[in-house]
């Protein structure tokens, strides 16, 4: 398949019409590349609506186990200003903020010469935003941006003329504005059009970041990564707000939401981690817990006592007290975390139901080894 | 109308679990849990009174559904 999203642009941004742009998108059927799989033209006329627009290009991506935008940023950053003027001059903005995590200087000096050479007529701005895992939710990093600690608020910014879209998702506007919605519908399927950027990693002979066909097969899709590099134990789909699944479940289906939803799976960041055989799954996910519980913004109570909570149980396999924990803490939070954690262990507790049973008798399958799932570093808010 | 809590600003004082018995219940850390269904008619004025008496002003009536 050849490259959209990461091959060179050599055409000019078409100039067309607010309008125009606006129903192309729609006739596209993209949707947020973010992990909220939201319609991206519903978004968009949305903020239309509104006074004073700003639009925001998220380019945050605080999921450890996901470097796809870093690598869109540093490949294509050109791509995403265009994309990013396309949803400006859609929404009526003149100002469009660029907010990237804060330790990856490459992805900086790209963006900041990409944007070096451009005169549109936009005022472009460069922030950093601290590499929090939920620093780049909507409120969150609207939030930062206006001065706060990167926590998440109540507000939905898109009601108040603020769009936030990820880097991918206008990376996409600005190919569909220059080739329109019918090319980008040639790829994927007809539910979920156009093409994705996928981390793989784990398992995989070349862990990284590859463009595919939404609708691709998951065994295509890993030979894409060089193929398994030992078997697979399970599939982690989705990053750490995602599900794991079994290995035979998962390499069977194809890349898609629809296939998925019947293991109350999603794409979510579209991260895969193949988990080799000899790693343990429930050491693997005990550590995520834990990092997930860590990264709470601190806010609301039911994710900063329950998380840990969860973390706790998760260590000692207390199958029944997480069953309890999970209903008081999912939905009960300002954003999804509390959510995205407590499906995470959930899908751990049954995924790894088996290795719960021979850990109770004092057995574990995993040898010693370095971990599998990465985990973040930074302890900054603000 | 709903009941909702906000959940950043709430701090578990629990005023509104003891003012509403029949409607909210405290998970095991003491914050409160906010009933799915929307509040009757005949509660209205119970549930208006613990909204103001928040030490928090955590709680809203909502009219619309989000």
């Amino acid at each position: 398949m050849s490259a959209r999203l990461l091959a060179p642009i050599d055409t000019p941004l078409p100039r067309r019409r607010r309008a125009e742009l606006l129903a192309e998108i729609e006739a596209s059927g993209l949707t947020g590349r973010g992990g909220a799989a939201f319609p991206t033209a519903l978004k968009l006329a949305a903020v239309a609506r509104t006074r004073n627009a700003v639009v925001v290009a998220n380019g945050t991506e605080g999921e450890p186990a996901s470097w796809k935008d870093k690598v869109l940023l540093a490949e294509n950053a050109h791509l995403v200003v265009d994309g990013a003027m396309v949803a400006a001059r859609i929404v009526g903005a003149r100002r469009i903020i660029f907010a990237v995590g804060r330790e990856n200087r490459t992805v900086r000096k790209r963006l900041e010469r990409a944007l070096a050479g451009r005169s549109d007529g936009f005022d472009c701005f460069l922030e950093a935003v601290p590499d929090r895992f939920v620093a780049g939710e909507e409120s969150a990093l609207v939030n930062h941006l206006n001065g706060g600690p990167a926590k998440p608020t109540m507000q939905k910014p898109y009601e108040r003329g603020v769009l936030v879209q990820n880097v991918e998702t206008l990376a996409n506007l600005g190919l569909i504005a220059r080739y329109g919605a019918e090319w980008f519908r040639e790829r994927g399927t007809a539910d979920e059009p156009g093409t994705v950027l996928i981390t793989v990693l784990g398992a995989v002979r070349s862990p990284g970041v590859a463009e595919v066909e939404l609708g691709t097969p998951m065994r295509d899709v890993l030979q894409r990564f060089g193929g398994l590099s030992a078997l697979p134990n399970a599939v982690l789909v989705g990053g750490y707000f995602g599900t794991w699944m079994r290995a035979h479940d998962a390499l069977d289906l194809p890349l898609s939401d629809a296939a998925l939803k019947p293991f109350g799976a999603s794409l979510g960041a579209r991260s895969i981690v193949v988990l080799p055989q000899d790693a343990c799954g429930l050491a693997e996910s005990a550590r995520v817990a834990r990092y997930l519980a860590e990264e709470s913004a601190g806010q609301c109570g039911p994710c900063v006592f329950g998380l840990p909570a969860m973390a706790d149980a998760l260590e000692t396999l207390d199958v029944d007290r997480l069953r309890r924990l999970a209903p008081q803490i999912s939905g009960r939070g300002a954003c999804a975390h509390p959510n995205g954690a407590t499906r995470f262990v959930a899908s751990a507790v049954d995924v790894f139901a088996d290795e719960i049973v021979r850990h109770h008798a004092g057995r574990c399958t995993g040898s010693a080894r370095s971990p599998v799932l990465p985990l973040g570093s930074s302890r900054e808010w603000r | 109308m709903k009941l909702r809590v906000n959940p950043i600003l709430c701090d578990g004082y629990g005023h509104c679990a003891e003012l509403l018995p029949e409607l909210v219940e405290l998970d095991e850390w003491g914050y409160p849990i906010m009933p799915r269904e929307p509040v009757s008619r005949s509660l209205e004025p119970a549930v208006r009174h613990a909204v103001k008496m928040c030490p928090r002003l955590a709680l809203s009536l909502e009219k619309r559904a989000r």
